[in-house]
């Protein structure tokens, strides 16, 4: 498996990964936070966002940091400290859990899983405790509310999206990550190849569901009750301040994009170009230069999915919580069973 | 029960107290939860007392009096021409509109009439405050409901009619524009082309909101069939301008009374709808700033050519007598009774404005909703905080 | 033609915004770079020409919530016909107005019998300390220069005599 870098040392290997690993996390945050929070959202509102620091106010995001480290960490007095100190690390660290399994080479993965789908959306709820912790630790009473909401939203929301993804679990035939990358694009649709076979063609019906519960799960607008800022004043961030809140803040865009990477190896593809064109059949053939291709690829397709769901975010209003859970339950989970039956019949059938 | 603090304890002890005192009056167990004064949704500092069963509203009780300014107070111990300067604050974002009753009444015990120029600039005004006023609801609506961007475009576009204001009065917030007898001044060259031009960009901020907000579903869900308010209750409740037309009742004291302004001279439709939910109150406010466009339109083509003030000494004494002038301004009817003994300023004003009964319907209309719909339904309701402790 | 659903529409307004904005720019200004150019009517400051001032107290008295500061004292000035008898004018000595204080109404410009006091559309002149606000007669008379011409009237006003 691993014929290119068998040069690099075991411990070699593992720096990479770690530093990999940091990278893709923060890099995508950074990005996004950018190219999206400051850029698109002012352009949609018809203003031009930060300007001054750097050129275009590329290095606003640096005075930011710099201005919450300066912050004072505020604890209420009644709060409980350890578990409020503890919450929105919680938060952060199943995001760099998360970006585990994502493949973005041949080679240039963290973890091999062969239940890799099964581990990602398991670790995605991870978040969950510590948003219900922030909630609850706060002594606040908006960040309880917050907090509850978000564990019946998150709770609501992954079930769709488990359900969804078993759409395009049935027709790769495996759970790793990297193989449903090779199935697509070894793949062909009706014998041409040029484009190999992404699932969002057969799965669109699930590539949707996956996306709207991706938002929901990101508390992004339409689904941002959790922190329903004109209700609940911040939700379950309400009392934090300085590096914590930082935390929360990387945290919430890094997730957007360790989602969106997971949702563009499902359905668009992941790392890879479509085998065909360079004669490829198997992984094992695949040139070394995809491990810097691939990840290139990735982050341009996690760009795509991160402005789709931020371009959302900022033009629609929100939802009330018993809608939210009344889509949910009454909407996209029978949809995604639909989904999962019909794949399996056509799975079987052909 | 794990050790606590001496204050833990005493915090706690007092808490159920103050738990058990409302217990006895409602007999559920629930949070009582604070809206305010501080807090993002009140924009200003209002406070809504909301008793919680889950997350729905068992009793909420609205809080004013944060902001009190003692303007009727004020008014005793200002003259005339200051008492203008300063009703000028009340509802600050329409704030030409507070004026205008105000010197209707001090015109009516001095019988005195401005010429007809001046009535029909200050009519323009006066719209021109309304679009100023409503615009920013309709992007704070937005906001309320967690979408952000349409308060942006509020704001973009309202800053074309405050530019307006500014450039015929002087002040984009305060204009102290209105005299007794009539103007301050006239209006500067070239400044109804400009009108006519940023009418057409406000129909088009109309339209855009329309597509961005109230052509959305999830705002739609938000809002029809939430807090939903009879006329007879709104009658009760004293409610005016958009949020009783949105029950239904057709009543708009700009086109039912008489008084030396120019709407006898324009026609344009009093919007009513009939649910009284949060989407007629907010789909009415809308509809009238596309009305105001077109008042404003219609009057701009039509200024009659003529002096703006009419001939009052230069010192104004106001002779004795009581006078009582309401108009319909952006958030309902406001009115001013004037009560002069002949000084040179008034005795007693007292001042009626919309937002106080606008609030003081929210113990009825919160009952029983989720906490989500208090935000919503306050949005709708549109108060300004200043217009409401004045 | 089928309804568009409103959730696509909203879309649509949003990147109809973004596209504008990079084609035609941003309806914002980058205020320290640029500056837009206020109404010439706007009330930003009021300038003072100490000249025409007689230390009347007319402003200071109708200013609704007494910003205005005016000393004065009289004094002998030569006489305008030689022989004559020296006259007696009122000597302006403090005129400060203290723009902490002061709500914008524009009374004082509006009662003053001698036009005096003007309004300039100047607002760049923010202090860090409040106390700093309060501007002297020679500040004031700064501001003069920046008071620009009276707009011309709108088609069918009257003219003032």
């Amino acid at each position: 498996m691993l014929h290119v870098a068998v040069e690099i040392p075991y411990w070699g290997q593992s720096l990479l990964r770690v530093l990999g690993g940091i990278a893709a996390v923060l890099l995508p945050a950074g990005t996004i936070v950018y190219l999206f929070l400051f850029k698109m959202m002012s352009f949609m509102q018809s203003r031009l966002g930060p300007m001054e620091a750097g050129p275009f106010g590329s290095m606003q995001l640096f005075a930011e940091v710099g201005k919450w480290l300066q912050k004072e960490d505020i604890i209420p007095e009644n709060a409980d400290e350890r578990i409020y100190k503890m919450a929105p690390i919680i938060v952060l660290v199943s995001t760099f859990l998360l970006v585990v399994v994502v493949p973005f080479g041949p080679d240039a993965w963290f973890t091999n899983f062969s239940a890799g789908v099964f581990y990602a959306l398991a670790i995605g709820s991870v978040s969950v405790i510590g948003i219900l912790v922030a909630g609850w630790s706060s002594a606040n009473k908006y960040s309880l509310l917050g907090g509850l909401r978000a564990a019946g939203q998150l709770i609501a929301y992954e079930l769709p999206m488990v359900l969804a993804v078993v759409g395009v679990v049935i027709q790769a035939g495996s759970m790793n990550l990297q193989d449903i990358v090779v199935a697509q694009n070894t793949g062909s649709i009706f014998g041409w190849d040029g484009i190999g076979f992404p699932f969002v063609i057969t799965q669109f019906l699930g590539f949707l569901i996956f996306m709207i519960a991706v938002q929901a799960e990101l508390t992004q607008v339409p689904f941002d009750m959790p922190i329903a800022e004109s209700e609940l004043v911040s939700g379950y961030m309400t009392e934090y301040s300085g590096f914590r809140f930082l935390i929360f803040f990387i945290g919430e865009f890094a997730t957007a994009g360790v989602f969106a990477f997971i949702a563009s190896v499902l359905f668009l593809g992941g790392w890879g170009v479509p085998f065909a064109w360079f004669g490829w059949d198997s992984l094992d053939q695949v040139d070394n230069w995809m491990n810097i291709g691939g990840p290139l690829i990735m982050l341009t397709k996690m760009m795509v999915l991160t402005g789709i769901i931020m371009w959302v975010r900022f033009s629609y209003p929100r939802f009330r919580e018993d809608q939210l859970q009344r889509f949910a339950w009454k909407v996209l989970i029978p949809l995604s069973l639909a989904n999962i039956a019909v794949t399996a019949i056509v799975k079987v059938a052909i | 029960m794990t050790m606590l603090s001496e204050r833990q304890q005493l915090s706690y002890i007092a808490a159920q107290a103050a738990d058990a005192r409302l217990n006895v009056e409602l007999e559920t167990e629930g949070m009582t939860l604070n809206i305010g004064p501080q807090h993002p949704a009140t924009h200003g500092t209002l406070r809504i007392i909301a008793r919680l069963d889950g997350e729905q509203v068992v009793w909420a009780e609205p809080v004013a009096g944060y902001m009190h300014r003692g303007y009727e107070k004020l008014t005793e111990v200002r003259t005339y021409p200051q008492v203008t300067a300063l009703i000028n604050r009340i509802d600050w974002l329409g704030s030409f509109a507070n004026e205008v009753p105000f010197i209707l009444a001090a015109e009516q015990l001095m019988e005195v009439e401005a010429p007809p120029r001046a009535q029909h600039i200050r009519t323009i005004l006066f719209e021109l405050s309304r679009i100023a006023n409503v615009s920013l609801f309709l992007g704070d609506l937005g906001v309320q409901m967690g979408a952000v961007t349409p308060v942006f475009m509020a704001f973009r576009d309202r800053e074309y009619v405050l530019n307006l204001i500014e450039g015929a009065t002087g002040g984009r917030f305060h204009p102290n524009f209105d005299r007794i007898g009539g103007l301050k001044d006239d209006l500067p060259k070239g400044w109804i082309d400009e009108t006519r031009q940023v009418m057409k960009k406000l129909r088009n901020f109309c339209d855009e909101i329309e597509d961005l907000l109230f052509g959305n579903e999830i705002f739609q869900s938000r809002t029809r069939g939430i807090g939903v308010i009879p006329a007879e209750v709104a009658k009760e409740y004293g409610l005016s301008g958009a949020n009783l037309r949105a029950s239904g009742v057709d009543w708009d004291l700009r086109r039912d009374q008489k008084l030396p302004l120019a709407y006898d001279k324009v026609d344009f439709r009093v919007w009513t709808h009939p649910d009284g939910d949060s989407w007629a109150r907010c789909w009415i406010r809308l509809q009238e700033v596309r009305e105001a466009t077109k008042i404003v339109d219609q009057l701009i083509e039509t200024i009659p050519a003529g002096p703006v003030m009419a001939k009052v000494p230069r010192i104004i004494k106001v002779p004795e007598g009581e006078a009582w002038v309401s108009t319909e301004n952006p958030l309902g009817e406001m009115g001013y009774y004037v009560v002069s003994k002949g000084d040179l300023g008034p005795f007693r004003v007292k001042i009626r404005s919309a937002s106080f009964n606008n609030i003081s319907i929210t113990p009825w209309v919160l009952k029983g909703v989720y906490v989500p719909d208090i935000i919503t339904i306050l949005a709708s309701l549109y108060f300004i905080l200043g217009d409401i402790d004045r | 033609m089928p309804k568009v659903p409103g959730l696509v529409k909203g879309l649509g307004v949003t990147m109809g915004t973004l596209f504008r904005t990079v084609k035609e720019g941003a309806d914002t200004v980058q205020y320290p770079h640029a500056k837009e150019a206020p109404p010439v009517r706007a009330r930003g400051v009021i300038a003072l020409r100490e000249d025409n001032c007689t230390a009347c107290m007319l402003c200071a008295r109708s200013c609704p919530d007494w910003c205005i500061y005016i000393e004065g004292h009289k004094q002998l000035a030569p006489p305008r016909r030689a022989g004559g008898k020296p006259r007696q004018v009122n000597h302006l000595d403090r005129f400060d107005i203290d723009y902490a204080l002061c709500m914008y109404c524009g009374i004082c410009v509006e009662v003053c019998p001698f036009d005096a006091l003007f309004w300039s559309p100047e607002y760049e002149y923010s202090e860090p300390k409040i106390a700093d606000l309060l501007h002297d007669k020679t500040k004031l008379g700064e501001w003069m220069e920046t008071v620009p011409e009276a707009p011309e009237l709108e088609a069918g006003a009257e003219k003032k005599k």
